[in-house]
C-alpha cells in the first residue's frame, strides 16, 4: 500500500545522473576532448572559467578526464555485469534444474568463491595477471558471476514445480526451451534488480582496482586512479580528489536508488514468497 | 543438532580445501612464465631454473598441490621472494595491526548503527528514519578510498587533530577505523532496522506492550534480543566486506597490516606473500562465518530441526 505521492526528486535525480553518465560514456570518443593535453602553466590550478573543475598535477583538465573516466567505468560495468549475468544465470538455472550431484557441486563451488571476501580475489587476480583494463574485467567477472548463480538457482528451485513448467515437461518440450521460455521470464525480475546493484558494485570495484593501480593504466583516466593521483596533492589541490569522488558517489547513489525503485515496482519480495 | 554440526563442519572443510586450491592456482594464472615475470627477461637460464626449483614449479601440478597443502598443514607458507624471510613470520608481524583495526571498526560500526537502526525502526517514517536511511544510502555509495582521503583532508590537514598516516601513535587508529566503521555502519543500521521492524510485528511484542511494560524495556529486552540473531549473521558476513575494505583502507593510511602487505606484495610480484595474504584473509572469513552459523544454531533451536 504505497502512497500515490509524486516524488520528483527520488525518481528524476537518479534518472538524470544515470542518463548523463550513459550519454557521456557513449559519446566521449567523439567529443573534442584533450584529456591528455598538459597545460604546464596551469598545474594544480583550482576551478576557473575555462576548466570548471580545475587542473591536475600535470596541468590536465579534470572535467575532461572525468568524462573519459565515465566511459571507462561504464564500459567495465556493462561488460562485467553482462558476462556475470549470463554465466551466473546459466550455471544457477542448470544447477537447480538438474539437481543431484550437479547441484551439490555447483553449490560447493559457489560457497568456495563466496569465501573470498569482497573484491579480494579480484585484487589478487588482476594483480597477478598484470595491471590493465582487460584483466580487471576478467578478474571482476570471475568474482561477479557468483551472486547471479546463487539467485538464479534459488529462484529456479521455487518455480521448478509450477504447473506451467510441469505442463511443458509433460508435452515433451526440450530442456533448453523450458529454461529459456518458461523459467527465465519468471525469474527475470529479481535478476534484473541484482544486475542493477551489481552495476553499482562494479563501478566501485573498478575504481578500487584503478585506485590500487591495478585497473586502467596511465595516461588513460579512471575515477579511481584520479583519486589516487589527487591524494598526493590534497593540501594544495583538494579539487583533484573531491571531483572524481563526488562523481562516483553520485553515480553509485543513483544506481542504488534506481535499484530500490525497481525493487518496489516489481515487488520482488512478495513474489519470492509464493 | 549433531547432524547439523557434522554437515556444517564437513561443508566448511570442503570450502577450505577449495579456497586452498584456488589460492594455489593463483600463481598459475600469471601470464606466460611466472619465473620470467619475477626475474625479468634478462635473467640467466641457470637462475631461472634455480628459482623454478625453489618454487617447485618444475614438478607435476598434482605433486605441487600436495606439497602446497602439506606445507600449509605444517604452517609453512614458503619464503618471500623479496625479503627471503619465511612468509609465516612476515604475516604474524602484520596480523595484530589488522586485528586492531578490524576490531575498532566493528566497535565504531555498532556504536553508530545500533542507536540509528533502532531509532529508525521504532520511529518508522519519521525524520529520524529518513536521516538514518540517508546515512545508510550515502555510506554504501561512498567508497573507502574516497572516504579515507576526505577524512585526512578535513581532520588531519585542515583541523590537525589526527596524524595523516602510519601507526606511530594511538590517534593514528582513529581515521582508518572510522573509514571502515562508517561503511559497515551504513549496512548494519539498515539491517538492524529491517530485522527490528519484522520482530515488532510479532505477537509477543504486542503482548509485552499490552502488559504495560515500559516501551524502552519492550524494545531493548524483548524486540532487540530476537532481532539480534539475523543481525549477528549479517555482521559475520559483512566481516568479509570489512576485510576487503581493510586492503584499501590500509593502503590509504599506510597502516602496516595484512591489507597493505597484500598490495605491497602485488607491486613487488612477491607471489608467495600475495597467496598467503589472500589465504589468511579468506580462511579467517570462513572461520568467522562457521562460528556465527554454529552460534546461531545453538541459540535458535529451529535451525537444527531443518537439517
Amino acid at each position: 500500500m504505497s502512497k500515490e505521492t509524486f516524488m520528483p526528486i527520488r525518481y528524476s535525480f537518479p534518472f538524470l545522473v544515470i542518463s548523463v553518465w550513459f550519454f557521456v560514456a557513449l559519446f566521449a570518443g567523439s567529443l573534442p576532448l584533450h584529456s591528455d593535453a598538459m597545460m604546464l602553466d596551469r598545474i594544480l590550478f583550482p576551478p576557473e572559467g575555462s576548466a570548471w573543475l580545475g587542473y591536475d598535477d600535470l596541468g590536465r583538465s579534470i572535467a575532461e578526464r572525468l568524462v573519459l573516466g565515465a566511459r571507462t567505468s561504464f564500459l567495465v560495468a556493462i561488460f562485467v555485469v553482462s558476462i556475470s549475468f549470463i554465466m551466473g544465470t546459466t550455471v544457477g538455472v542448470m544447477a537447480a534444474w538438474f539437481g543431484g550431484w550437479w547441484d551439490k557441486v555447483t553449490v560447493l563451488v559457489i560457497d568456495i568463491f563466496i569465501a573470498f571476501p569482497g573484491i579480494l580475489l579480484a585484487i589478487a587476480l588482476s594483480g597477478l595477471m598484470g595491471p590493465g583494463i582487460m584483466n580487471a574485467v576478467v578478474a571482476l567477472s570471475v568474482v561477479g558471476w557468483v551472486g547471479f548463480a546463487r539467485l538464479a538457482r534459488a529462484q529456479t528451485l521455487t518455480i521448478k514445480h509450477r504447473e506451467h513448467v510441469l505442463a511443458a515437461q509433460a508435452l515433451g518440450t526440450g530442456t533448453a526451451h523450458i529454461a529459456v521460455c518458461h523459467i527465465l521470464p519468471v525469474i527475470m525480475a529479481p535478476l534484473i534488480i541484482e544486475a542493477t546493484f551489481a552495476i553499482a558494485g562494479t563501478v566501485i570495484a573498478e575504481a578500487s582496482l584503478s585506485f590500487l593501480g591495478l585497473g586502467v593504466q596511465p595516461p588513460d583516466p579512471s575515477w579511481g586512479s584520479m583519486i589516487r593521483d589527487g591524494a598526493r596533492f590534497m593540501l594544495v589541490a583538494p579539487h583533484m580528489v573531491l571531483a572524481p569522488g563526488m562523481t562516483i558517489l553520485l553515480v553509485v547513489l543513483s544506481i542504488n536508488l534506481l535499484g530500490d525503485t525497481l525493487r518496489d515496482k516489481m515487488d520482488v519480495r512478495s513474489k519470492a514468497k509464493n | 543438532m549433531l547432524n547439523y554440526l557434522g554437515s556444517r563442519l564437513f561443508t566448511a572443510l570442503l570450502v577450505v580445501i577449495g579456497v586452498m586450491t584456488i589460492v594455489f592456482m593463483l600463481i598459475h594464472v600469471v601470464p606466460g612464465d611466472p619465473v620470467e615475470v619475477m626475474l625479468g627477461e634478462s635473467a640467466r637460464a641457470a637462475d631461472r631454473e634455480a628459482l623454478r626449483e625453489t618454487l617447485g614449479l618444475n614438478l607435476p601440478l598434482s605433486v605441487q598441490w600436495i606439497n602446497y597443502v602439506n606445507g600449509l598443514l605444517h604452517l609453512d607458507l614458503g619464503t618471500s621472494l623479496h625479503t627471503k624471510r619465511p612468509v609465516v613470520n612476515i604475516l604474524s608481524e602484520r596480523i595484530p595491526a589488522t586485528s586492531l583495526l578490524a576490531g575498532t571498526s566493528i566497535l565504531i560500526a555498532l556504536i553508530i548503527a545500533l542507536p540509528l537502526g533502532v531509532l529508525a525502526a521504532v520511529r518508522k517514517g519519521s525524520i529520524w528514519d529518513k536521516v538514518a536511511m540517508t546515512f545508510s544510502m550515502l555510506g554504501v555509495a561512498i567508497p573507502n578510498f574516497w572516504m579515507g582521503p576526505l577524512l585526512i583532508l578535513i581532520f588531519s590537514l585542515w583541523l590537525g587533530w589526527f596524524p595523516v598516516s602510519g601507526k606511530d601513535q594511538f590517534l593514528s587508529l582513529v581515521l582508518p577505523a572510522v573509514t571502515l566503521g562508517t561503511a559497515l555502519a551504513a549496512i548494519l543500521s539498515r539491517m538492524i532496522r529491517a530485522s527490528l521492524l519484522e520482530v515488532l510485528d510479532e505477537d509477543y511484542i504486542r503482548a509485552a506492550n499490552a502488559r504495560g511494560l515500559m516501551p524502552s524495556s519492550v524494545i531493548w529486552k524483548h524486540a532487540l534480543k530476537n532481532a539480534a540473531l539475523p543481525v549477528v549473521t549479517i555482521l559475520g558476513m559483512q566481516l568479509g566486506a570489512l576485510l576487503a575494505g581493510a586492503v584499501i583502507t590500509e593502503t590509504v593510511f599506510s597502516w602496516p597490516g595484512i591489507g597493505q602487505l597484500t598490495i605491497e606484495a602485488i607491486q613487488k610480484r612477491d607471489y608467495p606473500v600475495v597467496q598467503s595474504c589472500v589465504l589468511l584473509i579468506s580462511l579467517c572469513y570462513v572461520f568467522v562465518n562457521l562460528l556465527t552459523d554454529l552460534a546461531y544454531a545453538y541459540l535458535d533451536p529451529r535451525v537444527s530441526l531443518n537439517e
